[in-house]
């Protein structure tokens, strides 16, 4: 039961097109994974087959102990996505609350449970440092402030399992690494386990249990020190490509082949 | 004077004047089917302006006109006309929109057959011509009782399951992707509110007319949405503002020789202009 997610010999497809196939990982409670690979490789997809959106093609799926879908009530989400545009007007707390009620049929009744419900959206904006701008309508604020209020709608009900599609996404350096050590801090102290989806993997480095990357129609999973090497990569795009280490211990993956791939038979020219 | 020539009525002893506007057995009719639709219109506008949906809640209009021309040329009530035509462009429109819930070339094409069939039945009965000007631009004069009836029975059932669905209609018009993860059923909810909103716009249609409609679903709406940003305060603005439009328009049209339209969309939009000048 402390498994968050098992996969065994898992394949994607969306119609006739297998997305990726011969996927075998599994992510403990209360992990940091980072999703990594480029742009078409399936990493959303993985959180669609996690949220039970999209069935498997083939092979086994645990979430939670359960069927996928089944534990949806256990997990935030937080899809890929372009910001609110400027004339949302729905303030940003109400927003948040959409993750603790929305989803529940009928008239929400005063009393109780009501003050509870206040009390819990008052914690964790607090949790996101998003107080001071969580009244404003959320189409007015950037992008960065947009992220933290959606993060705080993705663990209002205290989720077990965290899927975060491109958070750092369109944020800028600063941002990104005060979003970064939020989600770290989350995962930590509400024994979380979190999936992010990254295009860089750097501004989350340090804080990694594990890494998934998807290539080549498939993924593997590890340690980002067994994922992230030019062995391994290299071997996943079927084509020769470095990491290489900067002076600061930022990895660089240089030689990556330009998607589309036609998974598996690609080969170095 | 201009003034008094335009309201004729018009004693200028308020107490009196009120009760001049109960005395009629129609104007009763007109208060209690206008209130009903104001409520509804105030709050189904408030959700439609949300999803941006306001091109479709057109098209609907433009879709109860011919249910209306056609219920006469047929005999049937025209209550019938209106609800059944709306219900049905509902149906189109979720069909023609399919996944894609702004399909507005669709929309557009469903919206200028449906007027073109209007005037088809307009022309095909003859003695419609007069009614012609109230089937657009509205009436308070013609609405019998068992019209009432039926549009408070459609706006009682019509609120309720809006009460029942608010929530999950919200979340999935904010941020549907989420919603959908969280077990809303999105499609369910966007098709059924296209239904909702046919309903709120063969209601309306009955006071203001088709091409008014907008008057009581989409201005209030607008102004609510500009003046706040939460949802329930802004809900229970729009359907204020649409209901204190329906009183004064129909009360004006009452003592004036003007169309009940042109009142309820004069006044409708002046708040829309102040808060607009408010906020920007
Ligand atoms: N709804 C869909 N229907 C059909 N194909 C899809 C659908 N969604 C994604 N795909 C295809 O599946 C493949 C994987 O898409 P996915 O969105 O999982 O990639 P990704 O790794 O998240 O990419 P990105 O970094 O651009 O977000 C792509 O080739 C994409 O074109
Ligand atoms: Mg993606």
């Amino acid at each position: 039961m402390s498994e968050a997610i098992r996969l065994e010999d898992a394949a994607a497809a969306r119609g006739r097109h297998v997305i990726w196939e011969h996927v075998s990982l599994t992510v403990e409670q209360g992990e940091f994974v980072a999703v990594l690979g480029s742009n078409g490789a399936g990493k959303s997809t993985f959180l669609d087959v996690v949220l039970g959106l999209l069935p498997l093609h083939h092979g086994s799926a645990r979430i939670l102990g359960r069927a996928p879908g089944d534990a949806n009530a256990e997990i935030g989400y937080l899809p890929q996505r372009h910001n609110f545009d400027a004339s949302a007007r729905i303030r940003g707390v109400d927003v948040v609350r959409l993750g603790l009620d929305g989803a529940r049929w009928g008239v929400p009744l005063p009393g109780r449970p009501a003050r509870a419900r206040k009390e819990r959206l008052r914690e964790v904006i607090a949790l996101v440092g998003a107080e001071s701008y969580a009244e404003r309508p959320i189409g007015a604020l950037s992008g960065g402030e947009q992220q933290r209020l959606l993060i705080a709608q993705a663990l209002v009900r205290r989720p077990r399992l965290l899927l975060l599609d491109e958070p750092l996404d369109s944020l800028d350096l600063t941002n990104q690494a005060g979003v970064a050590a939020l989600v770290q801090r989350i995962c930590r102290d509400e024994g979380v386990a979190v999936l992010l989806v990254a295009h860089d993997v750097n501004p989350i480095l340090g804080y990694l249990d594990r890494v998934v990357y998807f290539a080549g129609g498939t993924a593997v999973a590890g340690t980002p020190a067994e994922v992230i090497t030019s062995e391994t990569l290299s071997r996943l795009y079927g084509a020769p490509v470095e990491v290489l280490r900067t002076g600061d211990g930022r990895l660089v993956v240089v030689g990556v082949p330009e998607p589309p791939f036609v998974h598996g038979s690609r080969h170095a020219h | 004077m201009l003034i008094d020539a335009a309201f004729q009525g018009l004693s200028w002893n308020l107490a009196h004047d009120v009760r001049e506007l109960f005395a009629f057995h129609f104007m009763v009719n007109a208060l209690l089917a206008g209130t009903a639709v104001a409520v509804m219109g105030g709050a189904v506008g408030w959700f439609m302006v949300l999803r941006r949906q306001a091109f479709a809640g057109h098209t609907l209009a433009m879709i109860a006109f011919p249910g209306a021309a056609g219920a006469t040329l047929a005999g049937l009530p025209i209550a019938f006309g209106y609800f059944g035509a709306c219900a049905a462009g509902a149906l189109a429109l979720a069909g023609v929109s399919g996944r894609h819930s702004r399909e507005s070339a669709a929309t557009g094409t469903v919206q200028a057959f449906a007027l073109g069939l209007g005037f088809l039945f307009v022309g095909l009965y003859h003695g419609l011509l007069n009614g012609l000007q109230a089937l657009l631009f509205g009436t308070f004069l013609g609405i019998d009782d068992g019209q009432v009836r039926t549009i408070v029975a459609v706006v009682v059932v019509a609120l309720a399951a809006l009460a029942v669905g608010a929530r999950p209609l919200l979340f999935a018009s904010v941020d549907a992707d989420v919603a959908r993860a969280a077990g809303v059923p999105v499609r369910l909810l966007s098709f059924s509110f296209l239904l909702l909103l046919g309903l709120a716009v063969a209601a309306t249609s009955q006071i203001t007319g088709a091409l008014l409609v907008f008057a009581l679903l989409v201005t209030p709406a607008a102004t609510a949405h500009r003046l706040t940003s939460r949802p329930l305060v802004g809900l229970g603005l729009s359907v204020a503002i649409a209901l204190v439009v329906t009183w004064l328009g129909l009360a004006l049209a009452f003592f004036s020789v003007y169309p009940v339209g042109f009142y309820v969309t004069s006044l409708a939009f002046a708040p829309y202009v102040v808060a607009r000048s408010l906020r920007r």
